[in-house]
């Protein structure tokens, strides 16, 4: 199990070479430094000593893979992929564009995300299942057919009016809870609940179509016969079969967000004000701050990269014919 | 005039022209035939099929670009053109783009939104300041008295129902002409087949869908010359002219995504799948490092950088129809090139399969070279899988669209789009009485072209994908 779980980490490390390469060549070398710091300073006729003060002040003054005018080892590590890329290897990630420090940032954001996040994972997960379920116990009924009817429907509205909406009725019209904003400890409750609830909703269309195929799929197959054949209920058959040999699919979909959910939920967090790395990435990718969108880039990928090694792990714990090999 | 075609047009186009290829090349393949009649007999399929093509109308109305003749005259005598190009779309609601307000006001409305101060006139030369409503410059001018709008407007509505019903009489009577005709039976009879849902079609769903469609479009008609339908913005524009213009975008955005992402799905899945060893390791790795980046933040990335290019390169866009078009084409092109992974990870898993397969193994003893095997064998028997997650994808890349324009990765500012309209009015959520007119309008709009998206691409694959008829796993 360790040898397995060490092999597929190795096998990670390419990967995150491969996004780091390619994050380098998308802000360093399509676009240079002299670039970014005429976006930044905003206007054309800029100084071209104001750009070098620019540059020098965040470090992008040096030469790009190989400094020829240093001596040893500086050759290769006093360069921008150094500097800037190599070191988000140790999670170094350097100031932002208004000087404070990116890891601290992020060490303080992702409390609120995850706050966010959690519940919505948990409670959809709880509540797609449920609802799929449902649909495939009472498939073929006109009870299932509303429920893909309503499922298709609420995969069709956008996310961003299930926000306005929510805010508008529940925070405005009738102030149940305040608009937007946020705070430590118990009183979250008050400002989470409605984009918890948002949350939910927004993905109940997708979730539950997609868990109520994935068990009607279950369903027919042979072993579901073999156990009605036997003389099992029909509630026996689904939650003790259906229900079971359904996980392993479900897992797939579901073991790969659990790390991103530290990565934050881009617009619920801008719309409702909460101090997560969703809205830092969004305010960074508004302020066109470079730096803060290459870390977040290099986070995203590590925890993604890290869901996929959690699924197969989790494989491996459901599902008792896959081996480590 | 002078034809205009921009980047995107020019890809639409394109791709109207693979589609009506595709059809011609289905009418000749019995094989592909069966799963589009089956199709044809969903009777959600073929509604949402309806709206659907309705949508892509208007899309490519607004698809053709002209610039239009001035009136004035240069002094050689020559005509002049104008400098902006407008589509056919333009020209045809040229009513709804000329009739501008001074800013807000509420659908069918005589009176703006907000109220302002206004000189009248007094008996001795005097004039008396007051605060209220002014009277809206065009919707409803022609009223003598604006207690008639009431009466005005329901006279309308009813001769746009009167008309729309004698449309839809006209094409009921049409269809039912021609199918009784093919099915050799009276008239009566067809029309009695036709309800009672027993032809092989759902003419029925068709008939009521197109019945909606016109009673919406013939009432519209008949109000929009002389009210603002939907209300207008901030600036005064009718928002029924800019939900009109978002289609455009939406269709763009959904399509030429699709053309972007084809070539490297079924290349780089089929040789994964098919070739296997290091080729499917370097595909596999491919493919993990391109969608372990979040990506929302790739497409913000490479924007930014288009941002940085557009800023930089002015002269290479003389109008900001041009710039506005190409920063379109880009968002497409980093869309296809972030969303090709999930296509290219199921053609391999089924190219993998394929190629155990027993006629696959003896075209190859035949020593058949490798890319005919792919092109003749492979090819073919992949495309239901690549037809069903095209017309998946469609509906998701509509709905991106909006999400990105509102971090502000998306279309240009300028551009109208579905994303922008909502970023616009969501500002003025806050004020009271509340603008609700523009969010409305865009969710309405949106949703009937995703829902008819969605629809039917569940009745496409229904009918393609092999494992629905295994097991009476038929839909409810």
């Amino acid at each position: 199990m360790i040898a397995y779980i060490v092999r597929r980490t190795l096998y990670a490390i390419p990967i995150l070479i491969g996004v780091n390469l390619l994050t380098f060549v998308l802000f360093f070398v399509v676009n240079t430094p002299d670039d970014m710091a005429r976006i930044q300073l905003g206007v054309r006729r800029v100084t071209a000593e104001a750009i070098e003060k620019w540059k020098a002040e965040r470090g992008y003054d040096k030469p790009k893979f190989f400094n020829d005018q240093a001596q040893g080892t500086a050759r290769l590590t006093d360069t921008i992929f150094y500097e800037k890329s190599v070191r988000l290897f140790v999670f170094d990630f350097g100031n932002a564009d208004d000087g404070r420090s990116i890891r601290h940032e992020i060490l303080t954001r992702m409390w609120p995300s995850l706050a966010l996040q959690l519940p919505v994972f948990v409670l959809g997960l709880i509540a797609y299942v449920s609802f799929a379920l449902l649909m495939a116990f009472f498939r073929g009924t006109y009870l299932d057919f509303g429920g893909v009817v309503l499922c298709v429907a609420m995969m069709s509205i956008s996310g961003l009016f299930y926000i306005i909406g929510g805010q508008y009725l529940f925070a405005k019209v009738w102030q149940l809870v305040p608009i937007s904003g946020y705070s430590g400890g118990l009183d979250a409750g008050k400002f989470l609940a409605l984009p918890v609830a948002i949350g939910l909703v927004a993905g109940i269309g997708s979730g539950a179509r997609w868990y109520r195929t994935v068990f009607l799929e279950e369903m027919s197959k042979d072993y579901v016969r073999t156990a009605r054949a036997k003389g099992l209920a029909e509630t026996a058959v689904m939650f003790h079969h259906v229900l079971k040999n359904g996980m392993i699919p479900i897992l797939t979909g579901v073991v790969v967000v659990i790390p991103t959910l530290f990565m934050g939920a881009l617009i619920m967090e801008s719309f409702f004000g909460i101090p997560g790395l969703g809205s830092y990435t969004i305010d960074a990718i508004q302020a066109q701050d470079f730096s803060v969108v290459r870390s977040m880039v290099f986070l995203g990928s590590l925890l993604y990269i890290l869901g996929l090694l959690m699924t197969d792990i989790s494989y491996t714990l459901v599902d008792p014919r896959v081996r480590f090999t | 005039m002078i034809p205009v075609v921009l980047r995107t047009d020019a890809l639409l186009w394109l791709l109207v022209a693979a589609v009506a290829a595709y059809i011609v090349h289905v009418r000749r393949s019995p094989h592909l035939l069966v799963p589009w009649r089956r199709v044809t007999r969903s009777a959600s399929g073929m509604s949402a099929l309806i709206v659907f093509l309705v949508f892509i109308g208007i899309g490519l109305l607004d698809s053709i670009h002209f610039r239009p003749a001035l009136e004035t005259e240069d002094e050689k005598g020559a005509t002049v053109y104008a400098v902006e190009a407008i589509s056919v779309l333009d020209a045809i609601a040229s009513p709804l783009r000329a009739h501008r307000e001074r800013t807000y006001s509420a659908p069918l409305a005589t009176r703006a939104y907000a109220k302002e101060t206004i000189e009248i006139a007094e008996p001795g030369g005097r004039t008396r300041q007051v605060r209220e409503f002014p009277r809206l410059i065009w919707g409803g001018a022609h009223l003598e008295s604006e207690d008639d709008a009431a009466a005005d407007i329901s006279v309308r509505a009813v001769a746009g129902l009167a008309g729309a019903l004698v449309a839809w009489c006209a094409f009921a009577w049409t269809l039912t002409t021609w199918r009784a005709r093919a099915a050799g039976r009276t008239l009566k009879e067809e029309w009695r087949a036709i309800w009672r849902a027993e032809t092989e079609t759902p003419w029925w769903s068709i008939l009521l869908t197109s019945g909606a469609l016109l009673a919406v479009a013939c009432v519209t008609l008949a109000l929009c010359t002389h009210y603002h339908v939907l209300g207008t913005e901030k600036v005064g524009q009718d928002v029924l002219y800019l939900v009109l213009k978002s289609i455009r975008t939406g269709l763009v955005i959904g399509t030429v995504t699709t053309l972007v992402l084809l070539p490297f799905a079924i290349t780089l899945g089929i040789m994964a799948g098919y070739f296997r060893g290091w080729v499917d390791d370097i595909v596999q790795y491919i493919y993990t490092t391109v969608s372990s980046i979040p990506s929302v933040l790739l497409i913000a990335a490479a924007v930014l950088l288009m941002q940085v290019y557009i800023d930089q390169h002015p002269e290479l866009f003389p109008t900001t129809a041009q710039r506005a078009d190409l920063r379109l084409l880009f968002l497409c092109i980093i869309l296809g090139l972030t969303s090709w992974t999930g296509l290219a990870r199921l053609l391999r898993g089924e190219a993998l399969k394929l190629r155990e397969l027993e006629y696959i193994q003896a075209a190859q003893a035949f020593g058949v070279r490798d890319r005919q095997v792919i092109a003749r064998h492979i090819l073919p028997n992949v495309m239901h899988i690549v037809l069903i997650s095209l017309v998946m994808e469609f509906s998701g890349l509509v709905l991106a669209e909006a999400v990105l324009s509102y971090v502000g990765v998306g279309v240009d500012p300028t551009m109208i789009s579905f994303g922008t309209m909502i970023n616009a009015a969501r500002l003025e959520m806050s004020r009271e009485p509340i603008v609700w007119w523009i969010l409305a309008a865009a969710f309405v709009f949106m949703f009937a072209l995703v829902l008819s998206a969605n629809l039917f691409a569940d009745a496409v694959r229904d009918a393609f994908d092999p494992r629905v008829k295994v097991g009476g796993l038929a839909r409810a």
